[in-house]
């Protein structure tokens, strides 16, 4: 044990800061800027959320600005897009968790699978990579792809279909943005399951060949158990940010043929605040967001608590 | 004996299938940067009129539009602010990062616990969006490249892998440094840094392609346009389809030819800013995933 516990437990908080003040000085002027940091950079911002219930104005200021009390909250819960924007953020979530959520699983149970060491490794590395693609080529790629002389409407052309210019359609917007973040994120989202496959005991496996057991067998009765934790964890992490659906990709991806699909809670703040400069009710709008959002996290976290005895906090 | 071999081909037909299937994953993804690095290289008129996949460059293999892209003064210049940003940014981010990383793996500090709380506190609730950028904005970062790096100088996330390093040293080591008089700067700089260096190598990677790939804030914060980073540019390249005439590329010609020079520059651009990425990528992979692991194990 480090001696420099510089405190008795029975001594009152205020003299005990007193000393630890003084012998971890150094420590305290290390992380000073951190602090500050953190005050500036993310907890101003939070007082700056009063605006919300405020008339924002840039020369009053946010402590001078004129309250108004709920009614960018009211404008939000009645206008109408709320109907809109509320229900693409869950659909896409949802979309998103019952196609991309099982895909890094599978991947990582038969990279697991594959015996020669080299070719296991070749997959790893591949499936990893588009992860590292910034997020603006990545779409970018989309749109070559998917413009009306793009190589997914050649292939359509060949097939004998039509061609249609892909993203201008509403009705292909979700499939895209979940294809396309299945393809960038299963390989990397693998790691985590791969992980808890290596520390299954070998033993396992051996006294299983000696039953009798088949390849499938194995996976169902010894694989999946033991990765069902992780999957568990995975999940209710997962089920904490449902309504959290970045707004990057979908302002890199959306154009107003496609608002009606594609505009979620977020790139609606984006689109309110930043390009209308309506800063209140946006900032009422991203409040909302993120108490939900908090919401969530400590359910779902609560959740884990109970059904795995692991959690955040 | 015969349930032997019927077991064995069950297994081969299982290994083959299950290799099969991981070729297919592979081939997916790995086409599509196949595809836009065979479309770079073809002739701009031929792969307008190409149909269908790209198994090889169309035409004959050129590297004019690559010409386009390292002679275009918008590209090159984007390139330069990028890498002042990734150059400066990863600096700065890994300073702040290690300074934190460090006091919140030391014991016995009374503040510890709070300044833990108050710091984890913020991966969960921020302020949003627009108090976010009216502070920025306030601070007078508009139109700088600092506003790209002082504001967003720690990743919380990577500063819990950091510590979970450090608090993995093990405490006999500040003990006897503390010993022969060395105080915490001492100690933090010279004795532990350099006992985690793979994790310190982590960081630097994280950092440095989340800001090589940044472009949102860039985005909305950078107004003159000589200051903007590579992959606002290649936003506008790509996505908003700014035509390539803009690049310096062939000024005066004909709307037709200056369209296929246009899907040839495209691609070569992506691959330009890709490259560096996934060129250093395969060398680094182990140390990338390093850093899930640890993150997986949770500070």
């Amino acid at each position: 044990m480090i001696k420099n516990q510089s405190y008795k437990v029975e001594e009152p908080f205020i003299v005990r800061l007193k000393k630890d003040l003084k012998v971890n000085t150094s420590l305290y002027f290390i992380v000073l800027p951190v602090v500050l940091f953190y005050l500036v950079f993310r907890y101003f911002p939070m007082y700056g959320t009063l605006i919300a219930f405020k008339n924002y104005s840039p020369g009053l200021g946010i402590f001078g600005s004129p309250w108004v009390g709920f009614s960018h909250f009211i404008r939000f819960f009645t206008g109408n897009f709320f109907v809109r924007v509320v229900s693409n953020t869950f659909i896409l979530s949802f979309y998103e968790l019952l196609f991309g959520f099982p895909m890094p699983i599978i991947l990582a149970i038969l990279i697991n699978e594959v015996r020669s060491r080299r070719y296991r490794k070749l997959v790893q590395t591949v499936t990893y990579m588009p992860f590292f693609i910034s997020l603006v080529v990545v779409c970018g790629m989309i749109v070559q792809f998917s413009a009306t002389d793009g190589i997914i409407n050649d292939i359509i052309y060949l097939f004998g279909g039509r061609r249609v210019p892909l993203m201008q359609r509403a009705s292909y917007f979700r499939p895209m943005f979940i294809i396309s973040g299945i393809w960038q994120h299963s390989g990397w989202g693998s790691i985590i399951y791969l992980a808890a496959l290596m520390a299954i005991d070998p033993s396992l496996y051996e006294s299983a060949e000696i039953d009798g057991a088949n390849r499938f067998q194995k996976i169902r009765y010894i694989t999946i158990p033991s990765i069902v934790p992780t999957i568990v964890i995975m999940f209710i992490l997962r089920m904490g940010r449902i309504l959290n659906i970045g707004f990057e990709k979908i302002i890199l991806l959306y154009n107003p043929s496609t608002y009606q699909v594609a505009d979620v809670i977020s790139s609606y703040v984006y689109r309110v605040g930043l390009t209308n400069f309506s800063w209140s009710y946006s900032t009422a709008v991203g409040l909302v967001n993120s108490v939900v959002n908090l919401m969530f996290l400590v359910a779902a976290n609560k959740l884990s608590k109970k059904a795995t005895d692991s959690s955040l906090w | 004996m015969s349930r032997k071999i019927k077991g064995s081909l069950g297994e081969r037909i299982f290994d083959f299938s299950n290799i099969s299937i991981m070729f297919i994953a592979v081939i997916l993804t790995l086409y599509p940067m196949v595809y836009i690095l065979f479309a770079s290289i073809s002739e701009g008129s031929q792969l307008m009129m190409h149909t269908g996949l790209l198994f090889w460059p169309v035409g004959e293999i050129s590297f004019a539009a690559y010409n386009i892209v390292i002679t275009s003064q918008l590209i090159m210049g984007s390139l330069a602010n990028t890498l002042f940003v990734v150059i400066v940014g990863t600096a700065v981010s890994l300073g702040m990062t290690c300074l934190g990383a460090y006091f919140l793996s030391r014991k016995n500090v009374l503040l510890g616990g709070p300044i833990m709380f108050f710091i984890v506190f913020t991966m969960f609730f921020r302020g949003g969006l627009v108090p976010e950028f009216l502070l920025i904005r306030n601070l007078g970062f508009i139109n700088s490249l600092w506003g790209l790096i002082i504001p967003f100088s720690i990743n919380t996330f990577n500063m819990i892998i950091l510590r979970t390093a450090f608090k993995a040293i093990p405490d006999s080591m500040e003990e006897s440094a503390k010993l022969d008089g060395a105080n915490h700067w001492t100690i933090m700089v010279r004795i532990m840094i350099p006992m985690i260096k793979s994790t310190i190598a982590v960081i630097v990677l994280y950092y440095a392609v989340e800001k090589w790939n940044a472009w949102f804030w860039a985005s909305i914060l950078i107004r003159d346009r000589s200051k903007l980073p590579m992959q606002v540019v290649l936003r506008e390249i790509l996505i908003e389809s700014s035509s390539a005439g803009d690049l310096g590329g062939g000024g005066g010609a004909d709307s037709d030819s200056e369209l296929a020079v246009a899907q040839t520059v495209k691609y070569a651009a992506i691959i330009f800013a890709t490259v560096p990425i996934l060129f250093v990528y395969p060398y680094l992979q182990k140390y990338f995933v390093k850093g899930v692991m640890i993150g997986a194990i949770k500070g």
